[in-house]
């Protein structure tokens, strides 16, 4: 079995056995209150970490995710505020989180920065420049129509999941069945040898990029129809939940491997965990301490299981090491 | 009309005349073989053909036909595939769809149909040979069968030329025998096939004609039923080179370091018997892939032996991580000066204090004073050019570059030198004068272990050449008796040598 599959599971098994594990110690988890919130607040995290699987599966990293949704919660809060109808919040937010997406694919394919350093550049100013503009004021006084889509919470929040749920059917199909989801893999795996059988790292990057700031507009957007007000820190810290979700879903850190139904486990395992603590009465402050520890026994399980190999020597002419399939 | 065509082509890198004025035809149907020592030009020829590399001038022609705009997307096309020593494989997907990048379209956005590249990856696997399972990751495979799949790939997308670069290098003999039947029904089917190999015999049985690179200049070609293997090898070396060792006699000192049965099997090196003297020059020659630097990178404890027994000064010892190597007073100047040698942004005296940092210390801090001394002296004896002692090492030449790094060790005071390729890429003044350095060393009753793929440099330096070929030791020349013509009949498996 393929190593990604092996990974898969396991995420799968240690999250059934958490379910179990739930409905003996503190069956009041299943109540249908707290699944609809676990569900409704984890579509908002799967949104961008459908995003940011593509962009790992690439070797690259984006660290702006979070800086990104915030701009964007504000602006649509602005917008809304302005009398744009929804209808044009939902093209224009994650347009313009395809717009920062593109700066970052800019600085990393277009200037040679390394991902890392780009987008902690892009997280920082973008975050920044946010906090000077807003001065820190909420976004208060939304119109009726914003909350909800104006639809009610019931129907706005089925209206969220749906949205999550097709949008992750829909890239889980692309990333399997279709030449540019699979270009991700081959770029991820050697960029060199893709660029040899016809395709452009740097579209494919780009466009893992751009996705990526995309889907965290669309997510921020759903994530404001929430709630009365809006903070200019929303989405603080959001970057690193995301990629912990898509890397304890046995998505490899060095690109190349991995997948959609990883990243799903990977942040439904994470919610359930950050929701159980609460039903543990665990002191809260233990819960970051805790998710550290999962994703720390995530990478070590993909250690043992893994191909990756050490940068093989050398072989030698007729000194082979390794098994001979004779036909 | 050859069905491909370089003609006159020239490429120069800086210092470096990798091809000049070089013609080459293939023929449909026909096996031609080039052959060249190491250096000869053949990879840069072979890079020109598939569009790797832009050639500075010549032209190739497919049917006759100019080709402009030759790169390895429009190789492609034109039906121009290679097969390298190294295979590429994208290691984290399956073989099947390693095939499938290789030849279907590439286009985005259309829709991957799996049967389909099962089908194909098991029909071209199959038409191979090879028992591969088409959902296996290819980096789950073994050498050999990542070059039987590339080779699927190759006969996949249907090459009009198909070049082969030392196909055969880390293949088991079984295999060989196929991939011979499978070039044979290739050639039958009109495709031009390129094949490089040091395997001299090989060619006998495969090649209609043999083409000779020697120096990035074509030397000759013949039908290679007219010439026997002591001519190919007279036509690599060129007869005005082969000279006699120059190097100035030496006394023999006593054994430093004897390998007896010596062996590593994460890097293929076996069986090496071998006695490295104080106060010798003992040249290390062979192809590349032979093991030279996998022999060294054993004695520098990288690799550690797990196989066969090492002794210094006649007492048993085990070398099995660098530090262990230092400690015992053995030095290693890797072959990549710039990403191993030195530490390219950090100044001529942090580079040269690198190795002995804990003798210039005093209670934990590096006496800064004792550093610059250090460097000053260093710098002084290997006559570096540099601006200064806080020069920027990246800045350097190649070739103060590389006294750099031999100055990084002599800190260190070791008995055993051990330099890889020590003058590759630098210029003719700054390789004489390491070639002085080293003899000092040698003179001052050191054992030096000299790798090096420059045969005049290995006969100009060495007081003894042991050769290596596919793994393991096959013969030590002394002095007298080493020629080129020898060293290559050994490190090619010639003749007169059983190996």
């Amino acid at each position: 079995m393929k190593s990604a599959d092996r990974r898969v599971l396991t995420v799968a098994g240690v999250l059934g056995v958490l379910l179990l594990g739930l409905a003996v110690a503190a069956p009041g988890f299943f109540q249908l209150g707290n699944l609809r919130d676990l569900i409704v607040d984890n579509s908002l995290v799967l949104l961008p970490a459908l995003g940011m699987t593509a962009v790992i599966l690439c070797h690259e990293i984006d660290l702006s995710v979070g800086s990104i949704f915030g701009v964007c919660c504000v602006v649509a809060g602005g917008l809304a505020q302005a009398g744009f109808p929804m209808p044009a919040l939902l093209l224009l937010i994650p347009l313009l989180g395809a717009a920062f997406g593109a700066l970052n694919a800019g600085l990393v394919v277009g200037l040679g920065v390394p991902s890392m350093i780009a987008t902690l550049a892009t997280m920082v100013g973008i975050r920044g420049a946010l906090q000077w503009f807003t001065q820190g004021a909420w976004v208060n006084d939304l119109p009726a129509g914003f909350q909800w889509f104006g639809l009610g919470q019931a129907a706005g929040q089925a209206l969220l999941v749906l949205v999550a749920a097709a949008l992750w059917l829909a890239l889980s199909w692309m990333f399997g069945q279709v030449a540019a989801g699979r270009a991700l893999y081959a770029v991820g795996a050697d960029a060199d040898a893709a660029r040899l059988v016809g395709i452009r790292p740097k579209a494919v990057v780009s466009g893992a990029f751009v996705s990526l700031g995309a889907l965290a507009g669309l997510a921020a957007l759903l994530s404001s129809a929430r709630f009365t007000s809006i903070q200019p820190s929303a989405g603080t810290g959001m970057e690193l939940q995301v990629i912990a979700c898509v890397v304890v879903g046995g998505t490899s850190i060095l690109g190349g491997r991995g997948g959609l139904t990883g990243t799903l486990l990977g942040v439904a395992l994470l919610g359930v965990i950050a929701t159980t603590l609460i039903f543990l009465h665990v002191n809260p402050a233990w819960e970051k301490a805790i998710q550290g520890a999962i994703i720390l026994v995530a990478m070590l399980g993909a250690r043992s299981h893994s191909v990756d190999r050490l940068p093989a020597e050398r072989p030698v002419a007729g000194r082979v090491p390794g098994k001979v399939v004779r036909p | 009309m050859p069905l491909l065509r370089a003609a006159d082509i020239e490429k120069h890198y800086p210092g470096v005349r990798a091809l000049a004025g070089v013609t080459f035809e293939v023929e449909a149907g026909e096996v031609h073989a080039l052959i060249g020592e190491n250096g000869a030009g053949k990879s840069t020829l072979i890079k020109i053909i598939t569009g790797a590399v832009t050639p500075d001038a010549g032209t190739l022609s497919l049917d006759g036909e100019l080709l402009v705009d030759h790169n390895p997307q429009t190789a492609k096309a034109r039906g121009i595939a290679a097969i390298y020593q190294q295979p590429a494989l994208f290691g984290t997907l399956t073989v099947a769809e390693n095939l499938a990048l290789g030849l279907e379209g590439a286009g985005l956005w259309r829709r991957v149909d799996w049967r389909e590249r099962r089908r194909r990856a098991q029909e071209l696997l199959d038409r191979v040979g090879a028992r591969i399972d088409p959902d296996a990751l290819a980096g789950s495979l073994s050498m050999p069968e990542q070059q039987l799949v590339e080779i699927a790939r190759a006969l996949g997308a249907k090459a009009r030329v198909l070049i082969l670069d030392e196909p055969t290098a880390c293949l088991p003999e079984g295999e060989v025998e196929r991939l011979f039947a499978l070039l044979a029904e290739l050639k039958a089917a009109g495709v031009g096939l390129i094949y490089i190999s040091h395997r001299l015999d090989e060619l006998a049985q495969l090649a209609d004609r043999v083409t000779v690179l020697r120096d990035g200049q074509y030397v000759t070609t013949r039908a290679m039923s007219q010439v026997d293997k002591p001519e190919l090898i007279r036509l690599m070396v060129g007869r005005e080179l082969s000279g006699e060792s120059n190097a100035p006699a030496r006394p023999a000192g006593a054994p430093l370091l004897q390998l007896s049965g010596l062996g590593c099997a994460v890097n293929g090196v076996h069986d090496v018997d071998l006695t490295i003297r104080r106060g010798e020059i003992l040249g290390l020659a062979g192809l590349v892939g032979s093991g030279r630097t996998e022999l060294a990178r054993i004695l520098f404890g990288l690799t550690p032996a797990d196989a066969g027994t090492m002794a210094w000064d006649g007492q048993p010892v085990r070398l099995e991580t660098p530090a262990q190597a230092m400690a015992q007073g053995i030095a290693y100047v890797p072959e990549d000066r710039r990403r191993h040698g030195v530490v390219g942004p950090l100044s001529v005296t942090a580079n040269t204090a690198l190795t002995v940092l804990d003798r210039l210390a005093k209670g934990g801090l590096v006496d800064a004073r004792r550093e610059e001394d250090l460097a000053v002296d260093l710098g002084q004896r290997l006559d570096l050019r540099a601006a200064s002692i806080h020069t920027t090492v990246g800045t350097l030449s190649g070739g103060n570059q590389q006294k750099v790094a031999l100055a990084r060790w002599l800190a260190a005071e070791p008995e055993l030198f051990i330099v890889d390729e020590p003058t590759q890429g630098i210029d003719v003044g700054a390789k004489s004068e390491i070639h002085r350095i080293l003899g000092d060393l040698a003179a001052a009753g050191k054992a030096v272990l000299v790798v090096s793929s420059d045969m005049p440099e290995v006969l100009a330096v060495s007081d003894r050449v042991a050769v290596m070929r596919e793994g393991t030791v096959v013969g030590t020349l002394a002095r007298g008796e080493a020629t080129q013509e020898r060293i290559l009949a050994l490190a090619l498996g010639g003749a007169e040598v059983v190996g």
